[in-house]
C-alpha cells in the first residue's frame, strides 16, 4: 500500500444545484496502490463526487490535486486526459460497435488516407484485454456480450488512456457472484501497477472484500475515513445514519383488514429476463396503515410498488385488493381494483409536459369526466380547482402547461392526480423526491390524512428519516428480497441501514 | 413560454404575413376579387383534408406517409365502382371510406401492437396502397374512356353526377363543395381533438406515452382509431380529387402527404406531440394555400415556387421553435 503524498487529493469541494448545496466542503485523499471505498446512504452526495471528477460539472468549488499537481477537470475528455477514468453504474459504450471501436473512441487509430486501421486497433485492443484476463472476439458488437465483459472493456479503455485513478460507481450492481470475483482480481492488478482506485458500493459484504480504507458520505459531509480492518461494521452503519432519528409524526394507526395482500411477487428486468429484480416478497398493508419499503439503491422497493400496480409485469406471484386479484402489467385495470401509483421519475413516467394543469389531474379519471366520451371541461375544472386549493397547488392557471410549474406543485399535481381515482390503496414511489421543504411538508401531511381516512398506503423513501416518521411499519429490502420486517418502535435508522446492506437486522 | 406570443397568434402572424404580400403583388388587382379566394380554398381543400386526419396523428408524435397513396387508391376504386362499375354514389363513398379507415387501421396497429415506428410502418404503407392503387386499375387512368370488351377501342360513358356535384360551386358560386367538405371534416376532427376523451388520450400520449399508460389511458387503441381517422381523411380526399380531375389516376397525389405535414407543422403542431391542434392547422393551410395563389397569380414559375416553398416552410418552423425557447 503506498503511502506519502497522496495521488489524488480533495480539498473543499463544495457543489451547488440552484441554492441547494448538495456538497459542503468534502476532503479526501486518494493514495497511489489503494482501493478506497465510498460509502454512504441515498443522497449522501457520492455520485456528484463522482461527477466531478468525472468532469461532468465545471461550477463546483474547492481544489483537485492529482500527484501534486492542482487540475480542474470540466469537460469529460479533460478528466480523461488527466487520467481519471470513471466507471460508472450505466456502462458508457457504443452498443452496435465492437470492443476494438469502443476502446479507441474518439481517438481512432488511422492510416493516412485509408480511414481507421481496424487490424491494429484489433490487436492494441486484444493485448489490453488479454492484460486484464479477458478472452473476447474484439470484433463482436459490444451489445452482445455479457455486462462483466462490457465492465472489462470499459477498464482496459480507462488502462489504454494510461489512467491513473479509477473510479468505479457501483460496478457490481449488474454483476453475478462470479462475475464480481473476476472484478476484484481485476483491481487488485490494478493496486499492483499502482494505480488508485475509488470504489463505491452498497453492499457491506463486498466493502470489506475489496476496501483498503473506507471514507463515509453523509448529507455532502465527510464524517470520516479509516483503514477498513478498523472500522468496525457497526461503527460504518452508524456513520452513514448519523443520530438515529427518533421523532416520529405518527400515532400508530391501522385497522384489522387487509386491504392489499402481496404473496410472492417476483419481478425480473424486462430487457434482461435472467436478471432478478424482487424475489419472493410477500406484504400485507391495512387500512389506515402506512408501510416503508426501505432499501439501498437497487434493493427492489421501487420495483415492488411497480410491480404491484403493473408498471412492469410480474414473473410470479398474486396481488389483491379487498380480496380481489389485481392482473399483472395492465394499469388501467389495477386503477379499476382501486389502486394508485405515484412514479418516481415525475417527468418520464408522471407528468404529460405539454399539457395543462387541469389535463395532468383529470388524466387517470377521465372516464368520470367525459360520460359517453365527452368531455366535460367545467366539470373538469370545478374538481381540480377544488383538489388545488386544498393542496395548495401554486399554478398562475390551471390552463397553463403543468411544465411551468415548480417541482413541488408539480409533484403535488400528480398527488392529486391520484386522489381524484378514489383509490383504496396509493403506491408511492419517493413521494418527495426533488421538491422543496414546504411541499415536502405538505406532502406528508397528506400522506398522513390520506392514511386516516382508511387508505392503505406503501411508499419508498431514499430519505431514511422521512421513510421512519411517515411509516408504520418498515419492510427493508436488500438485492430484491424482504431482509427484515420491522414494526414501528424496532424500526431505528441504524437496524433499517445495516438490514439494507444485508447484515442482520 | 413567459411572455412571448401564444401559438395560435405566431402561426396568424405568418398568415398574415402571406397575405399583405398577397395585397401587395395583387397582380393587377385579382388578389382584390372574391373568385381568387374561392379558388385558393378549392385547391387547398384536397390537401387541407388530409392535415386535418394528420393533426391528429402528429398529436400522438406519429406520422402517417400514407395519405399521398390512400388518397390515390381511393381515387381509383371510387372512379371504377361509379363509371365503370355503375354502383350508385353512397355505396361508393360508403366502400371507399371503409378502405380508407381499414388501411389507417392497420397502420395504426402495427404501430401499436408491434412497437414499431410510425415512419417505417406508414412508407411501407405508402408504397403498399400506391401498389394496390395500380393493381386495382390496371396501370390505368380510370375514366369516362371504357375499353371496349374485345380490346379494339373505347366506349365513352357518361361522367356519373356526383362527379360534377363535388365538383361544382354553390352559395351563389362563391365556394366549392370540396371546400364544404374540408369546413366539414376539420369540424369534426375538431370535435375528436377537442371535445372528446380519446382526444384528450391522444394529446396524453403523445405527450408522454408511459405515463399516459400508468393513468389507464388505453393507448394502444388511441394510436388505432388515430390512424384511421387518417385513413378516412385521405379518402375522402381522395373522392375529391377524383371529382376534381374526373378521373381515377393511380399516380395521383405523390407528394401530398408532405404538404399535409407542412401545413400542419406550419401551423405549430409540435413533431413531438402532445402539443398543437386543428385550429393551428387551419391556419397552417391557409398559410400554404395562399402562398400558393399569390406565386401562381404572379407567375412565378414552377422551379422558384418550390424552392421559395421549401425557404418559408423553415421559415415558419424557426419562427414557432424561437417561441419554445424564449
Amino acid at each position: 500500500m503506498g503511502s506519502g503524498t497522496p495521488l489524488l487529493a480533495l480539498r473543499g469541494i463544495r457543489k451547488r444545484f440552484g441554492r441547494l448545496e448538495v456538497l459542503h466542503g468534502i476532503d479526501l485523499d486518494l493514495r497511489a496502490g489503494e482501493v478506497l471505498v465510498l460509502a454512504g446512504g441515498n443522497g449522501a452526495g457520492k455520485t456528484t463526487l463522482v461527477k466531478i471528477l468525472a468532469g461532468a460539472y465545471d461550477d463546483w468549488e474547492g481544489e483537485i490535486v492529482l500527484a501534486g499537481t492542482p487540475v480542474h477537470p470540466r469537460r469529460p475528455h479533460e478528466a480523461a486526459a488527466l487520467g481519471i477514468a470513471c466507471i460508472h453504474q450505466e456502462l458508457a459504450l457504443v452498443g452496435p460497435l465492437n470492443a476494438a471501436d469502443n476502446l479507441f473512441l474518439g481517438r481512432e487509430r488511422s492510416r493516412r488516407f485509408l480511414g481507421v486501421d481496424d487490424r491494429a486497433q484489433a490487436d492494441a485492443a486484444s493485448g489490453w484485454l488479454e492484460r486484464l484476463g479477458v478472452e473476447v472476439d474484439v470484433r463482436l458488437p459490444v451489445e452482445r456480450l455479457p455486462v462483466a465483459v462490457q465492465q472489462s472493456i470499459e477498464i482496459a479503455r480507462a488502462l489504454s488512456m494510461d489512467a491513473r485513478v479509477l473510479v468505479m460507481d457501483e460496478p457490481t450492481s449488474a454483476l453475478t457472484e462470479m462475475e464480481t470475483r473476476h472484478l476484484f482480481e481485476r483491481i487488485d492488478q490494478l493496486k499492483r501497477e499502482g494505480r488508485a482506485v475509488l470504489f463505491i458500493s452498497h453492499k457491506m459484504e463486498e466493502i470489506y472484500r475489496i476496501a483498503d480504507r473506507i471514507a463515509v458520505l453523509r448529507d455532502g459531509k465527510l464524517v470520516g475515513t479509516r483503514l477498513a480492518p478498523e472500522l468496525a461494521q457497526g461503527e460504518l452503519v452508524e456513520w452513514m445514519a448519523g443520530q438515529a432519528v427518533t421523532e416520529h409524526a405518527r400515532a400508530v394507526a391501522g385497522g384489522e383488514v387487509p386491504c392489499l395482500s402481496v404473496e410472492n411477487l417476483s419481478v425480473t428486468d424486462p430487457a434482461r429476463p435472467d436478471r432478478p429484480l424482487v424475489r419472493d416478497v410477500s406484504f400485507e398493508v391495512r387500512r389506515g396503515e402506512v408501510l416503508g419499503l426501505a432499501g439501498l439503491a437497487g434493493s427492489g422497493a421501487s420495483e415492488v410498488l411497480g410491480a404491484v400496480f403493473g408498471r412492469l409485469p410480474r414473473r410470479s406471484g398474486r396481488v389483491l385488493v379487498d380480496g380481489e386479484p389485481v392482473p399483472s402489467g395492465r394499469p388501467a385495470a389495477s386503477l379499476r381494483r382501486g389502486l394508485a401509483f405515484l412514479a418516481s421519475d415525475r417527468k418520464a413516467e408522471g407528468l404529460t409536459l405539454a399539457r395543462s394543469v387541469v389535463e395532468n389531474v383529470t388524466l387517470a379519471s377521465l372516464p368520470r369526466f367525459s360520460p359517453g366520451g365527452w368531455l366535460r371541461p367545467r366539470r373538469e375544472e370545478r374538481a381540480v380547482r377544488e383538489l388545488v386549493r386544498e393542496l395548495d397547488i401554486q399554478a398562475s392557471s390551471l390552463r397553463a402547461p403543468v411544465s411551468t410549474l415548480s417541482g413541488g406543485n408539480q409533484q403535488k399535481a400528480l398527488l392529486a392526480r391520484l386522489w381524484l381515482t378514489e383509490p383504496k390503496v396509493l403506491l408511492l414511489d419517493e413521494p418527495t423526491r426533488g421538491v422543496d421543504v414546504v411541499a415536502k411538508a405538505r406532502i406528508h401531511r397528506l400522506i398522513d390524512e390520506w392514511s386516516r381516512a382508511g387508505r392503505a398506503v406503501a411508499l419508498t423513501s431514499s430519505e431514511l428519516p422521512e421513510l421512519l416518521a411517515l411509516s408504520d411499519r418498515v419492510l427493508v429490502l436488500h438485492r430484491g428480497e424482504v431482509h427484515a420486517a420491522l414494526e414501528r418502535h424496532e424500526a431505528s435508522a441504524e437496524r433499517v441501514i445495516a438490514a439494507a446492506l444485508g447484515g442482520a437486522a | 413560454m413567459k411572455g412571448s406570443l401564444s401559438a395560435p397568434l405566431r402561426a396568424l402572424l405568418a398568415l398574415a404575413l402571406v397575405f399583405a404580400v398577397g395585397l401587395v403583388f395583387h397582380a393587377d388587382g385579382s388578389f382584390y376579387r372574391w373568385d381568387t379566394h374561392g379558388a385558393m380554398l378549392r385547391q387547398a381543400s384536397v390537401h387541407g383534408i388530409l392535415a386535418c386526419g394528420m393533426t391528429l396523428v402528429i398529436v400522438t408524435a406519429g406520422i402517417d406517409l400514407a395519405v399521398g397513396s390512400v388518397l390515390a387508391l381511393a381515387a381509383v376504386l371510387f372512379s371504377l365502382l361509379t363509371i365503370h362499375l355503375g354502383w350508385g354514389a353512397p355505396t361508393a363513398v360508403a366502400a371507399v371510406l371503409g378502405v380508407g379507415l381499414l388501411l389507417g387501421a392497420t397502420s395504426g396497429g402495427l404501430i401499436s401492437t408491434f412497437g414499431l415506428q410510425p415512419f417505417i410502418v406508414t412508407l411501407a404503407m405508402m408504397v403498399f396502397a400506391r401498389g394496390l392503387a395500380k393493381q386495382v386499375s390496371g396501370g390505368q387512368k380510370i375514366s369516362q374512356a371504357v375499353m371496349k370488351p374485345d380490346g379494339s377501342g373505347y366506349d365513352y360513358v357518361d361522367l356519373p353526377r356526383v362527379f360534377d356535384l363535388v365538383d361544382s360551386r354553390v352559395l351563389g358560386g362563391a365556394v366549392w363543395v370540396v371546400t364544404l367538405v374540408f369546413v366539414a371534416v376539420a369540424l369534426l376532427s375538431w370535435v375528436i381533438l377537442a371535445r372528446l376523451r380519446v382526444g384528450r388520450h391522444a394529446y396524453a400520449a403523445g405527450a408522454n406515452p408511459e405515463a399516459a399508460r400508468l393513468s389507464g389511458v388505453p393507448v394502444r387503441r388511441t394510436l388505432v382509431l388515430v390512424y384511421a381517422w387518417s385513413g378516412l381523411c385521405a379518402a375522402i380526399a381522395g373522392i375529391c380529387q377524383a371529382a376534381q380531375e374526373q378521373q381515377g389516376d393511380p399516380e395521383t397525389g405523390a407528394g401530398y402527404e408532405l404538404s399535409a405535414i407542412a401545413m400542419v407543422v406550419i401551423g405549430g403542431t409540435s413533431l413531438m406531440g402532445g402539443r398543437g391542434g386543428l385550429v393551428l392547422t387551419l391556419v397552417g393551410v391557409f398559410t400554404i394555400g395562399y402562398l400558393q395563389k399569390i406565386l401562381s397569380l404572379n407567375a412565378v414559375g414552377e422551379a422558384a415556387r418550390l424552392m421559395l416553398t421549401g425557404a418559408i416552410i423553415v421559415g415558419a418552423v424557426l419562427f414557432q421553435r424561437s417561441r419554445r425557447n424564449g
